[in-house]
């Protein structure tokens, strides 16, 4: 479990926000693709996962999206990546709990983590749940 | 001018309401306004004092609630200069302009007509729209924005023509704040055989509009936007117009007749255009916030708004991490960025300082292409915002820190 203070956490988003690694197109015409825009905010985002055989052996995404969307998304991505189908849903469960101030399981976040306070700005919980949202759709769809 | 400080007192919610923590300092007014409490107490009058249905009846109370919805009629029409009998109810701006859309330009435009609107429109005046050109075939022509995005006759005239039969602009724009010459625009329209119709959703809380001076064919405004109750709203038409449009929006109230061969005949206007049991509390609330605007004066809650804009332009201004991009319309509203933030961000950062903006594309998605930015933040003012909400405003544009702060602070 990732032990962290508010300026590791800051950082972690900014770092996300400033250079999303998964941000971009997919590498081939293999991935499933859920695009999803907020009403609340300008968000437009796609959301990109490739999976094999029962895993999710990579994730990306593009679009228009705030610091929120874009860092929690990025770090979704992360997570994601060489899970198996029922380890992803778990995560993304988990990440919703936190989100919602439900009880959660801390040790599959891992850096997702640094959303936990996301509900003392409650107008940005749809950014911070827009992607992962996508990703569960098309994991549903599994 | 007026004593502010006695005019806020009458407003429930700046009175010791709080934002995450703060002091609320509200400046979303565009979006919509706070209620002086002769406008809450009006509306809470109805359900408790004066319920009873309006049109015909037989009783004392039905029959006294008819009378004041007339006079709230004739409330609209004289802060507008226009008739009553051009006076409309409506449930707000959005359905003035979709009956407007249904009910002339659904019946009167035909193929290869053309609609002229602008890039700076607000949805509610392009998608009604957008719906009769694809019932009617009618054509849809923007006006091209000059080079502060406004609409200006010069550019009108380039592109109207004889097959124009409707002009459909806000006079005033929700998002750059830049003020249409409506009389001139109305004398352009009509030269070539077209009618204009004129968005006052932005104009008529602040500025007074003469209606019938401006010659203009139709002005629609909601009054939530002018202290008013939400739900509430007004369609103003000339009276040769409304008289030869039929209403699709039908039931009881709006007809004299009907029978088994399908047929009926509507009310002559306003009545035919109000089906069913209006929002009364709203009418009745509607008329308290006029009376309210005109006892402070239109006029001088524009002079308020300007002076509250260049005071806060001329800090704003100073600041080179803050992109303005309506500095000379001074109207009420300031549409910015933050130099590399994302606007959501910004506006959630004066969220966890209790200061409350709009950001996104304000319902005018075109526009943003003009600008070349996804998203901008927009402030904007009223009667009763003062300058000590405009300093807080700035420093927190200018000194406030990033959106993280909101999230870890």
């Amino acid at each position: 479990m990732l032990t962290l203070t508010n300026d590791m956490m800051r950082s972690i988003i900014m770092d996300h926000y400033s250079n999303p690694m998964n941000k971009h197109q997919p590498t081939s015409d293999k991935f499933e693709q859920i695009h999803m825009h907020s009403d609340n905010c300008i968000d437009d985002l796609n959301i990109f996962l490739l999976i094999e055989n029962g895993i999710v052996t990579d994730a990306c995404f593009d679009g228009v999206a705030c610091t929120i969307s874009t860092a929690s998304t990025d770090i979704m991505c992360d997570l994601l990546k060489g899970k198996k189908i029922d380890e992803a849903k778990n995560i993304i469960k988990q990440y919703d709990n936190m989100i919602h101030e439900q009880p959660f399981d801390e040790e599959v976040l891992d850096e997702a983590i640094v959303f936990i306070n996301t509900s003392k700005q409650a107008a940005r919980i749809r950014c911070a749940t827009i992607g992962w949202n996508a990703a569960d759709a098309i994991l549903k769809g599994k | 001018m007026y004593d502010i400080k006695k005019i806020r007192e009458q407003f429930p919610m700046l009175n010791g309401k709080k934002m995450q923590g703060h002091p609320l300092v509200y400046l979303d007014n565009a979006s919509t306004t706070f209620k002086p409490q002769c406008v809450i107490d009006a509306t809470v009058k109805y359900y408790s004092e004066e319920t009873a249905n309006h049109h015909r009846g037989d009783y004392d109370l039905l029959y006294n609630m008819d009378q004041k919805v007339q006079k709230a009629r004739q409330t609209v029409a004289h802060f507008v200069n226009s008739d009553a009998k051009e006076v409309v109810f409506t449930s707000g701006d959005t359905m003035s302009l979709n009956l407007i859309a249904l009910s002339y330009g659904f019946q009167f435009l035909k193929k290869g007509d053309e609609i002229i609107l602008s890039e700076n429109e607000h949805a509610s005046d392009l998608l009604p729209w957008y719906e009769v050109s694809h019932l009617t075939g009618a054509v849809i022509k923007f006006i091209p924005l000059d080079e502060e995005g406004r609409l200006t006759v010069d550019n009108l005239k380039k592109i109207i023509s004889n097959k124009t039969k409707v002009i459909s602009v806000a006079h005033v724009s929700n998002v750059l704040g830049n003020v249409v010459d409506i009389k001139a625009f109305a004398k352009v329209a009509h030269e070539n055989g077209a009618i204009l119709v004129v968005d006052g959703a932005q104009s008529v809380p602040h500025m007074k509009i003469d209606f019938k001076d401006a010659d203009i064919d139709f002005l629609t405004f909601s009054g939530h936007k002018m202290c008013g109750p939400t739900g509430i709203g007004c369609l103003i038409g000339k009276y040769e117009l409304l008289e030869k449009m039929w209403p699709y929006f039908v039931g009881g109230g709006m007809n004299v007749s009907f029978n088994k061969d399908i047929e009926m005949v509507p009310y002559e206007p306003p009545m035919r255009f109000e089906a069913g049991t209006q929002n009364i509390a709203g009418i009745l609330g509607l008329k308290a916030a006029i009376e309210f605007i005109e006892s402070i004066g239109v006029e001088n809650i524009h002079v308020h708004d300007r002076e509250l804009c260049e005071y806060a332009l001329s800090k704003l201004e100073k600041c080179d991490d803050v992109i303005i991009y309506n500095k000379n319309a001074k109207n009420g509203i300031i549409t910015f960025n933050k130099k590399g933030v994302f606007a959501q961000d910004e506006a959630t950062l004066l969220n966890s300082k209790g200061i409350a903006i709009r950001s996104g594309q304000h319902c005018a998605k075109i526009l943003n292409d003009f600008l070349g930015i996804p998203a901008t933040c927009r402030m904007s003012t009223y009667l009763y915002t003062t300058k000590e909400d405009i300093d807080a405003f700035v420093d927190a544009v200018i000194n406030g820190g990033d959106i993280l702060d909101a999230y870890f602070n």
